[in-house]
């Protein structure tokens, strides 16, 4: 029975073989963008890739922040049947890489010229010991401020420049009886928002030693703590209703006036476009006051997996498209991000795009650019998420100073290396 | 598991008589050839992989299994946690609510389902239209349930709201959204689905009761009350352990609620140990400390299943 079963698997991974001895004309693909937004933006490249004769096959897994994609992949690759290429964060690609199920690109990517478009700081998570393994799809930067511009009028205010007058702002929200800050209590948000006053109140050397670097001297000192009272400051201009709340119905609350402002990822410029709001007249985007110059990014990436001769050809051919001028501009005019290189024209983007894209040119350029610790790519998952989860007790008063919050900080990073 | 290794026990005996033919030694061998994928399937995929996450939470793996053992740190690490209360650690918040929830969840689905039955046993009209009504919350899936209950609690969209735009502006039902009590809307959410289902369990008892002891109490001048504190609630204890099991493994089990209702609470207040569990080996990427919590919580289950069959099975014999 079990001669026969083998015989019969032999048999068939035989057939399959001579199937596959010519090149596979496929690009298999596991991704999380199955929203409306997400799924348009993505077309564009299933048309790219058309174009040049290879078919489509997505293994779409559903759910905003990918822990279920992440499963899936896991399983896949426990199982040996690598998709051709798959969306990942940060950390992943390097664990995945680690782990030496990852592809080699680097051909390509002298080919194209990669190493000197792409960002540095984004390199240290697309190429793993050399190889480049992962190719870049857009950068998001999270110290934004989003605001309503009918109630900024309102209120009579001006862009702020420093923590203080964020401060002040928030107060004439409050007296003009608007909700001042709109966030949604999940601890994700609150670490975003985290990120920008640490990046605000330390400034960028600050930032970059604490939530990069993971110096402890730097987590323990008075900086993180004033950055945590300048935190618990915040948290004062929320509603009462806040705790649980999804970002994009927070980004909903700008949109319709019934908040001032809210930090967020440039994400949410996806929710003013859905909503038919053009920057500059219905919102306007500033830098999170303080950090103007810095750029704290997270980037999607699509992880390249080490698959048989016979589907490198696809594999190249997607890579290629995917970080090629024309795809990441009209991508992230879509998608509310900025393209990943740093030489793509700025014509189509909007005025928040325009000013996205200059920032990370400065910033990529000047050493000011950051890898989001909220959104992983500060540390590993580990270390983000102990983070997230004191950012978010703090926030909903299980730790009560901030003292007591550094400790925690300090303790929660230590235990999670 | 022991019916299978019963049989093959039995058999052999049968089967070495050498006159048997083969029609009747095949009838003989095909409860074990029915019950052989199965049995394996379960060998493998439940108490392989059990022994296989045993064998994990000695590791270090992170975010791929690690086969090298390295001790209990894990377990260690778990250990600490345990104790560390002010502020709370996610395991610390994981095992307390797992407490509050296990027990208030486990105790008003038996009260409430007892209560409801013994009224539904009355005798009264309508009984088939209402009974529907009340085991109906048990089809619907833990997400739906919470889902519709995160709605209604939402100060901003249900309950509250409506009763403020009614006039009952002091009205206040924030719970939800408070660290210290969104485990109780865990608990009222669990008790809506699955009281009802309690209830069934036990109108079947109390149908199965012999109609005569209850006449001779009557006769004997037994108030109503007596009748069921003396009589009818003893003669339901076998319902009240199969209703004590199903609700304690729905209470271990339920993630899936904690997730759709609070999303894990305000700064993870909601959390049970099964979220614990689901964060730590596949977010965070600690497969060593989320195996070592589900021993934890295998063993929790143990603890109370196996004095269960226990007691079971020691009644049989009588």
């Amino acid at each position: 029975m079990l001669r026969k079963l083998l015989i019969g698997t032999a048999l068939g991974s035989g057939l399959a073989f001579a199937a596959h001895a010519q090149d596979v004309k496929e690009v298999e693909m596991l991704h999380w963008w199955t929203s409306g937004g997400e799924a348009a933006a993505l077309n564009v490249l299933k048309e790219d890739l058309a174009k040049q004769g290879f078919a489509w096959k997505d293994v779409p897994v559903a759910g905003g922040g990918g822990d279920a994609a992440m499963t899936a992949l896991k399983a896949m690759v426990a199982a040996g049947n690598y998709p051709t290429a798959s969306q990942m964060l940060g950390y992943t690609v390097l664990d995945y890489a680690a782990a030496g199920v990852m592809g080699d690109l680097t051909e390509t990517a002298v080919k194209e010229g990669w190493d000197k478009s792409v960002p540095a700081a984004l390199q240290k998570f697309s190429v793993y010991d050399g190889k480049w393994v992962a190719a870049p799809v857009n950068v998001h930067s999270v110290n934004w401020l989003w605001i309503n511009k009918a109630v900024m009028d309102k209120i009579g205010g001006t862009e702020p420049k420093t923590f203080d007058e964020f401060v002040a702002l928030l107060d004439k929200a409050k007296a003009a009886g608007v909700i001042p800050l709109a966030l949604g209590g999940q601890n994700w948000q609150e670490a975003t928002m985290f990120d920008s006053v640490v990046l605000s109140t330390g400034g960028p050397e600050f930032y970059k030693k604490a939530f990069n670097d993971l110096d402890e001297e730097q987590l323990k000192s008075d900086t993180m703590k004033k950055s945590f009272d300048n935190l618990a400051k915040l948290v004062t201009y929320v509603d009462p209703n806040f705790s649980g709340r999804d970002w994009n119905l927070a980004t909903a609350m700008v949109i319709k006036g019934d908040a001032l402002v809210q930090v967020m990822g440039d994400w949410a410029k996806g929710e003013f476009n859905a909503a038919k709001k053009t920057p500059g007249t219905d919102f306007l985007c500033y830098r999170f006051p303080g950090t103007d110059g810095s750029v704290v990014y997270n980037s999607d990436m699509f992880g390249m997996f080490d698959v048989p001769e016979d589907r490198k050809a696809a594999q190249v051919a997607l890579a290629t498209a995917t970080l090629s001028k024309s795809f990441q501009s009209a991508f992230n005019v879509v998608k509310g991000s900025v393209p990943a290189r740093t030489d793509v024209p700025d014509t189509d983007f909007d005025a928040c795009g325009k000013k996205g894209m200059a920032d990370l040119k400065a910033a990529s350029e000047g050493g000011t650019l950051f890898g989001s610790l909220a959104q992983g790519y500060g540390a590993p998952p580990a270390v983000a998420n102990a983070y997230k989860d004191v950012v978010s007790k703090f926030v909903h008063g299980q730790i009560k100073t901030s003292d007591e919050a550094v400790t925690q900080l300090v303790n929660a990073i230590e235990d999670a290396k | 598991m022991t019916t299978v290794t019963t049989q093959i026990k039995l058999t052999p005996e049968h089967g070495a008589r050498p006159d048997v033919s083969m029609r009747s030694r095949l009838q003989d061998a095909l409860p074990k050839i029915v019950l052989a994928p199965s049995f394996a399937i379960t060998i493998v995929f439940v108490y392989g992989f059990i022994l296989w996450t045993v064998y994990l939470s000695f590791t270090n793996s992170k975010t791929f299994p690690s086969y090298t053992l390295t001790g209990p740190r894990a377990y260690q690490r778990l250990w600490r946690w345990t104790f560390e209360s002010d502020p709370p650690s996610s395991w610390y918040t994981s095992i307390t609510n797992m407490g509050i929830f296990g027990f208030l969840y486990i105790f008003i689905c038996l009260a409430l389902g007892l209560f409801l039955a013994i009224l539904l046993d009355q005798k009264i009209r309508g009984e088939g239209v209402l009974r529907p009504i009340y085991l109906y919350p048990m089809a619907l899936s833990f997400i739906v349930t919470g889902v519709a209950w995160k709605w209604f609690l939402d100060p901003g969209l249900g309950l509250e709201q409506t009763l403020h735009q009614w006039g009952w502006t002091s009205f206040h039902f924030d719970w939800i959204k408070n660290k210290d009590f969104v485990i109780y809307t865990v608990v009222i959410a669990g008790v809506w689905q699955a009281s009802g289902f309690i209830m069934a369990m036990f109108l079947a008892g109390l149908r199965g009761i012999d109609g005569e002891i209850m006449k001779a109490a009557q006769i004997d001048g037994a108030t109503t009350f007596q009748l069921y504190r003396r009589i009818v609630i003893p003669l339901l204890r076998p319902v009240f352990l199969s209703a004590f099991i199903v609700l304690a493994h729905l209470a271990i089990k339920s993630y899936d609620l904690v997730v759709a209702l609070t999303s894990g609470g305000p700064g993870g207040s909601a959390w049970l140990p099964s979220n614990f569990m689901y964060e730590y080996t596949f977010k965070r990427n600690e497969m060593a400390v989320g195996s070592a919590s589900a021993v934890i919580m295998l063993m929790t289950i143990t603890a109370i299943i196996v004095p269960y069959l226990y007691s079971e099975l020691r009644e049989r014999p009588r």
